[in-house]
């Protein structure tokens, strides 16, 4: 058994910053590097381009990252889990492959994850009385149906582990839980049970902290940012686990950011809810038992974990078509720059209701006035320039697209002295609404391939 | 004394949701049981009137000095539905320090903190 092992994290969502991945495997030593790339709304994004293609369904850009590293992984034999494979893990390892022989790489042993889309059984769930009730609404899915777009379930670290117990080297997953990405290299090499729960819970703390990136090493970091260091170069966060279930949270030497008590506690409180009962399909984990030790310079200690029994189901999300919304925006300058705004957020309205359009909701907001705090805004005097934004949403797309045509023209039909309108008349985008429901873990299998 | 939150503790804000979270970090060990004291459901979601729609959780861990505040219904219908600037709550953070909160003086004394300014006051747009 390794006395410790170094977890890295590549990526805090799809479209972070491209060379952070890079950056972990050559900046120093690293076994694990694991990446998400999947928000709420991917896999509704990636089954549409699986439905226009079947080789599609994945995220593309970790073929160009490999590219870029899959000689370094193997000469360093770091290991990759990441969830890119979306709905398409096999078309992804098929692309890495092919990858691979171009580089000459031989021997490489890529597993793939998957199983958790269900759209096809759907229907079969609901026959046999899995109605797959909104978790909070309790309405069940035949509400929606007919407009579903994607049905994942969200598996733990276990299928991973047992890609790694068949030795792979890169293992591309479907949806996984984000902390179960990190969770499993520590199951796998410490060999811990399903009921060491702290363990467990540890584990999942220390994929918590480091699942949004440089956002635990000083990013976002709101008690001293003016502290952090070289952020164009910023240093994403490190794992040392232990077997014991304690870890440092850390980052590579001569990088940039921070890592400290502060940056840690307040990646913690991210996106938390009852922190007694941090809910995943390997273990509910008590966030009220983290202890921190500030250990050196951007070294914390976190240890002292508790964690108790799973629930005895996964979690599921489903995405539903669901209209469509479109935001427009105008640049109004000084004098009166708000009341020159208020007047053409009049204007627009006046047409909206003269044209007969009708949406769900209209929502106007004066950027650089009150967009971001709302009535606890402080009042600004003689602003320089104030945005206009209005936003509609609505089930008719006719109607949408018609108040898209209706921002730019108040340039000469409306108040004086506007701008910014350069990037053109803003584009309908559809709303990808989700139902999150519970499916009995015995109703589904993770099915793991490794070649 | 009448001081800002923004001087007691940090803050980061999340979403799930139509929910926001809001995390309050005492900066010093010695200010948390103080804002335990204060900061409860009740005067969170007056602070937030006209933005939370829903009720206020409070959770406490007393373990990294934090208070984990969840507001419901305060994006907007959240996702990708919401027609909000701050689609996902990530300025609640600061929102919420900009609470005035009454400090005794004594207390205000010991942690040397500065009478605050005009910035927390609610103004009708």
């Amino acid at each position: 058994m390794k006395k410790s092992i170094r977890i890295a994290a590549g990526q805090g969502f799809w479209g972070d910053r491209f060379d952070a991945p890079i950056d972990q495997i050559r900046r120093g030593p690293v076994d694990y590097l694991v990446m998400d790339y999947l928000a709420e709304v991917t896999m509704s994004i990636m089954q549409k381009q699986k439905m226009r293609d079947p080789k599609l369904g994945y995220a593309r850009d970790i073929i160009s990252l490999m590219k870029e590293i899959l000689p370094d992984l193997v000469k360093n034999n770091v290991k990759v889990i990441t969830n890119a494979g979306g709905v398409n893990p096999l078309a992804c390892r098929n692309a890495l492959f092919e990858i691979a022989q171009r580089l000459g790489i031989k021997g490489l042993k890529i597993g793939i994850v998957y199983g958790d889309d269900i759209i096809p059984q759907i229907a079969h769930f609901i026959a046999s009385g899995i109605t797959l009730n909104h978790m909070e609404s309790g309405e069940p899915l035949q509400k929606v149906r007919e407009r579903l777009y994607s049905a994942n379930i969200y598996f733990g670290a276990r299928p991973v582990v047992e890609a790694l117990q068949k030795e792979a080297q890169i293992i591309i997953t479907g949806r996984v839980t984000d902390t179960g990405l990190t969770l499993a290299p520590m199951i796998y090499e410490f060999g811990w049970s399903e009921q060491d729960y702290n363990q467990l819970a540890a584990g999942i703390v220390a994929g918590h902290i480091i699942e949004c990136g440089a956002q635990v090493s000083g990013g976002n970091f709101l008690a001293g940012w003016k502290e952090v260091p070289d952020m164009a170069h910023i240093g994403f966060p490190i794992i040392e686990a232990y077997p014991s279930g304690e870890f440092v949270v850390t980052k590579h030497d001569q990088t940039g950011g921070m890592v400290d008590l502060r940056t840690v506690k307040e990646q913690l409180l991210y996106e938390l809810g009852n922190p007694k009962e941090y809910i995943t399909p390997d273990v509910v984990a008590d966030f009220t038992s983290i202890q921190l030790r500030l250990e050196g310079k951007d070294r914390v200690r976190v240890s002292g974990v508790h964690g108790r029994k799973p629930t005895p189901f996964f979690k599921v999300s489903i995405s539903y078509a669901d209209g469509w919304i479109s935001l427009g925006k105008l640049t109004y300058a000084w004098p009166d720059a708000l009341e020159k705004a208020k007047k053409a957020d009049e204007i627009i309205r006046q047409r909206i209701k003269d044209l007969k359009l009708k949406f769900d909701e209209i929502h106007t907001e004066f950027l650089g006035i009150n967009a971001c705090h709302g009535p606890l805004s402080h009042p600004v005097s003689e602003p320089n320039e104030v945005v206009l934004q209005i936003g509609v949403r609505g089930s008719n797309l006719i109607h949408i697209e018609q108040f898209s045509r209706e921002m730019i023209p108040l340039v000469l039909c409306g108040p004086p002295t506007v701008t910014g309108f350069g990037s053109g008349r803003s584009r309908p985008k559809e709303v990808v609404a989700f139902w999150p429901a519970l499916i009995p873990k015995e109703a589904v299998k993770a099915v793991v391939d490794v070649q | 004394m009448k001081v800002q939150l923004l001087q007691l503790a940090h803050a980061r804000s999340g979403d799930k949701g139509d929910t926001a979270n809001v995390g309050i970090i005492a900066y010093k060990e010695e200010y948390y049981p103080f804002l335990e004291k204060i900061l409860t459901p009740q005067r969170v979601k007056k602070h937030f009137t006209d933005i939370c729609k829903g009720e206020v959780e409070r959770f406490e861990l007393p373990n990294l000095w934090a208070l984990n505040f969840l507001l419901h219904q305060s994006l907007g219908g959240g996702g990708t539905q919401t027609l909000r600037h701050d689609a996902q709550g990530k300025t609640f953070s600061t929102a919420f320090l900009r609470m005035e909160v009454e400090v005794p003086d004594h207390l205000a004394e010991k942690w040397a903190l500065k009478v605050h300014s005009t910035s927390g006051k609610r103004k009708k747009i």
